[in-house]
């Protein structure tokens, strides 16, 4: 399963919940506002290093770029573009985008 | 009240009131904090006390290093550094909102008056008008 979310989890909680649901294997793309979780010493950041040893997580490099936060992405968060993104979506069986 | 009632019928002289317009939102995600960039310039016009805070997500909207062409919007980042243009030199960013995003004032495209939260409390406490995104 693909999960992936939208929303700055400094604002809403959908990263928090996509964590907490997410079997172990699983991926996580973090995209638009999300993206700032993935960014060293954010509050957040906390959360997805723990996530981190169950799941593979990913942001996208466009909206890292966007909001001048690509030089602080988190040691072993992977960097997407576009291309990569639709990799993701076809490499998984499903995807939850969590709203 | 009524004085300025009086003034208001004299053609808009003399009346200056405090806006505070307060950010909360991160840029692009959601159009608040483009928007509210945009009513911050109109209100120049007015001749009015303007102070602009940045606190919680809104912070990330005085990012500097801000490339936009991969996600095809406009890097209004750089209109911040032309407030002062208009008059609007009153900025000010709260401390806790940016160590929580493990961000200091040299992340920031602009000067700005880092106010801890006491602080920021008074200062919105004195205004007359607020107006937040």
């Amino acid at each position: 399963m693909l999960h992936i979310v939208n929303k700055s989890a400094t604002e809403r909680n959908s990263l928090e919940s996509a964590l907490r649901l997410a079997t172990k294997g699983s991926a996580v793309l973090l995209i638009e506002d999300a993206v700032y979780a993935a960014t060293k010493g954010s509050v957040a950041a906390t959360k997805v290093q723990a996530a981190m040893a169950d799941l593979q997580v990913y942001a996208l490099g466009p909206d890292l770029d966007a909001r001048g936060m690509s030089a602080r992405v988190l040691d072993g968060v992977k960097v997407v573009d576009y291309g990569g993104f639709v990799d993701l979506v076809t490499e998984h069986n499903s995807c939850q985008s969590w709203l | 009240m009524s004085d300025m009632m009086d003034d208001m019928d004299e053609g808009g002289e003399g009346v200056v009131k405090k806006f505070m317009f307060v950010n909360r939102k991160a840029p692009h995600g959601t159009i608040y904090a483009l928007e509210g960039l945009e009513v911050v310039l109109i209100s120049a016009a007015f001749d009015q006390d303007v102070s602009m805070v940045f606190a919680d997500d809104g912070v990330y909207e005085l990012i500097k290093g801000v490339n936009t062409k991969g996600i095809e919007v406009k890097d209004f980042s750089k209109t911040y550094r032309a407030l002062e243009g208009y008059d609007i030199e009153k900025l000010y960013v709260e401390k806790a909102s940016m160590d929580a995003r493990g961000l200091t004032e040299d992340d920031l495209i602009v000067d700005v008056t880092v106010l801890d939260s006491a602080e920021m409390a008074s200062l919105m406490a004195e205004q007359d008008v607020v107006i937040s995104y």
